[in-house]
This record gives C-alpha cells, sequence and structure tokens, in this order.
C-alpha cells in the first residue's frame, strides 16, 4: 500500500508536461522496479487509458492500484499521483496573489501569454498526423473548432455529439465497411 | 458560496467524464465551462492558468483543475481558505470519473476495444478533438494576451513574435515548453511588454 502511494507520488512529482512525458518513468517504476505489471500489460494499458477520458497518469494509477489492491490500492495510487500537483498548484497559487500586483510579475506573464497560445496551437498539428486525418474526415475538426470558436457551442457537447454520430454513421451509414 | 462550489464540482465532474484527448484538449473543455459559460475569471487570468500548469509537475489537467478552483473561489471575493476548498472540490470532481471508468475499462474494455461499435464511436471523437484544441488556440488570440495593434502597437508585434518565437522553438528546434516559457517570460521583462 505504501509503495503504491510512494510510487505514484513520485511519478506525479517528477514528470513535468504530464500525460505521455510521463509514459517512460511509468515503465521504469512499475515494470521495471516494482514487476507490478508486464511490459506488454502495460502497453495495452496505455492504449487504453489514451482512448478514455480523463487524466491519462491517473486512470493508469487507478487501474493498476485495483489490480494490486482493489478499491483501497485504487484511492491510494490516485492520491499519490495527484498530490504533488495538488500542493505545488497551491503554494504558486498563494504566493503569486501576493504579487500579482507586481510590475514585473506582469511583464513576465505578459510575455508567456503569447507562447502558451503557441504550446496549445502546436499539438493540434501533431494529433492531426496521428490521428490520419484524410479528406474524407478532415471536416470535422474544423467543424468543431469553429462551432466552439464562432458560436461559443461548449466542448462538451462537442465531444459527445461526435462520439454519438460517430456511432450512428458507422453501424448505419457507412457503406464500405474498410474505409472510416 | 455553496452554489459556486456544486458549479465547481458539476463541470470538473463534466470535465473527468468527457474529457478525451489529454490534457490540452481538458484545457479547452475547461476554457469554455469556466471563462465561456460561467465568466470565473478571465481570458488572460486563464492563460497564466496553463502556463502554470505547464510548467510546474503533475499531469496538466489536474494542475489546471486546482487552480482553477483556487482563483474562482478568490475572484469571487472569498478568502485564499475558501480558495484551497475550491482546489479541492475541482481536483476531486476531475478524478471522480475515473474510478468508475477505470472499473469498467478492467472489465470490459481491455476486451472490447477493437468492437465495431467501440471503432465507429473513437473515428468520430478523434478528429473533433483536434478541432477543441484549434479552438482553445483560437479564442486564446485575443487582446488580452496580445495587446491590440491599435491601441499599443508595440506590445503586439512583440507579442506576435513571442508566440512565432514559441512556435518555431518548439516545432523546430525541439526545445522544452517550460524553456521556451522562461525565455519569453523574460523577454517580457527586459522589453518592458
Amino acid at each position: 500500500m505504501l509503495e503504491l502511494f510512494k510510487t505514484f507520488f513520485q511519478i506525479g512529482l517528477f514528470t513535468i508536461g504530464g500525460g505521455y512525458a510521463m509514459i517512460p518513468l511509468i515503465e521504469q517504476k512499475v515494470v521495471d522496479e516494482q514487476g507490478w505489471v508486464s511490459r506488454n500489460e502495460l502497453l495495452d494499458l496505455i492504449a487504453v487509458a489514451q482512448s478514455c477520458p480523463g487524466i491519462f497518469a491517473v486512470n493508469i494509477s487507478i487501474f493498476i492500484g485495483n489490480k494490486l489492491r482493489g478499491n483501497k490500492g485504487a484511492l491510494v495510487s490516485a492520491l499519490g499521483t495527484c498530490l504533488p500537483s495538488f500542493l505545488c498548484i497551491l503554494m504558486i497559487a498563494l504566493i503569486f496573489q501576493q504579487f500579482r500586483e507586481n510590475i514585473w510579475v506582469e511583464h513576465f506573464f505578459r510575455g508567456i501569454r503569447p507562447a502558451v497560445v503557441a504550446l496549445i496551437l502546436l499539438p493540434v498539428f501533431r494529433m492531426a498526423a496521428s490521428a490520419k486525418l484524410n479528406r474524407y474526415n478532415a471536416w470535422i475538426p474544423i467543424a468543431a473548432a469553429f462551432l466552439i470558436w464562432m458560436f461559443g457551442v461548449s466542448p462538451i457537447f462537442v465531444v459527445v455529439a461526435a462520439g454519438i454520430l460517430g456511432y450512428v454513421y458507422g453501424k448505419y451509414l457507412k457503406e464500405d465497411p474498410g474505409n472510416p | 458560496m455553496i452554489t459556486l462550489l456544486l458549479q465547481l464540482f458539476w463541470t470538473f465532474f463534466l470535465i473527468g467524464l468527457f474529457g478525451f484527448g489529454g490534457g490540452y484538449a481538458m484545457i479547452s473543455m475547461i476554457q469554455g465551462e469556466v471563462v465561456g459559460h460561467y465568466h470565473w475569471m478571465t481570458m488572460g487570468q486563464f492563460t497564466d492558468i496553463v502556463a502554470v500548469s505547464q510548467s510546474t509537475p503533475g499531469p496538466i489537467g489536474i494542475n489546471s483543475a486546482t487552480y482553477v478552483g483556487y482563483t474562482s473561489m478568490v475572484n469571487a471575493g472569498y478568502s485564499p481558505a475558501w480558495g484551497v476548498l475550491g482546489s479541492f472540490v475541482a481536483t476531486f470532481a476531475v478524478v471522480l470519473p475515473s474510478f468508475v471508468l477505470m472499473l469498467l475499462v478492467s472489465k470490459f474494455l481491455m476486451k472490447y476495444r477493437h468492437h465495431p461499435s467501440v471503432e465507429h464511436v473513437f473515428a468520430g471523437l478523434r478528429p473533433a478533438v483536434i478541432g477543441l484544441l484549434l479552438a482553445a488556440a483560437l479564442l486564446l488570440m485575443n487582446g488580452e494576451n496580445f495587446g491590440s495593434a491599435g491601441e499599443n502597437p508595440w506590445r503586439f508585434w512583440l507579442s506576435l513574435f513571442l508566440f512565432c518565437f514559441a512556435f518555431i522553438g518548439q516545432k523546430v528546434y525541439r526545445l522544452g515548453p517550460i524553456l521556451i516559457i522562461l525565455l519569453c517570460g523574460l523577454a517580457g521583462i527586459v522589453l518592458g511588454l
């Protein structure tokens, strides 16, 4: 139990950038050091956790915790993953509160803001390549972005609708099953 | 205050439940609810939160939930102690659906992930998630983050330059996000942005 907490606490603490940056450390800790799951099992788990909603690292920690020690194990592992983030951010939030009006801090964040926009734009291209967009489905991201950007449609609604439409289309409308 | 806490809980519960596509897609959802729908903070404040979430340890989804929970409470006029409670509620709510989901996954999805119905759903989901990211980036390109060319051309063009620097720096030269954020922040100070 304590090992579960400690391992996932370290995983939460030592990975910056989140998500896929965590995979190598998770692999090292969970497969090589602890031997809780085999490498193939972990690969399967990563593939599934990527297609699940929610936070990737948390999903993996819950799955492994649950496998080893049931519900309590899942709880302990999730807590271990979240706690470093939670404490770190609270510390920053409380400190930032004091310096919000400070002119240097303001300049600093004004410089950062355009960079953040670029860093959010970049995964669009990366994901477009890995999702194998083609001329039949390339309109979907554009329509989704347009609905959210111009018409203020909630992204949650867009995701739910896209899942339902994908199901209906695949099940009832698609003629050639070999071609997505 | 109870209303705000309940709204925080419900919002982040939904985001945890439908947050397909990883941290950045979640950012888009948080933006849609927290800035677009509830107006708990401005787009500029939200951008700062994303910057901090990217450059601190831990998953971006957890970091931003914690920070948004805190900021929403404090912006509404409550003390930082209540802000901590807001953080807790938002973080707890965003993680909660994962427990149920992963239980189902360990029972079913591991077996059925190549089932046609599951693949149909994802054939619609995956492209849409890319649209979410695109929308998030477009929504962030506003006057609060870039300044306006008419009022303050120096800030506007400099912001545009930093945007291009960050884009090319990561895409072509593979600089890490933290390094890019620090460099742009320093440029902001030195150049008096």
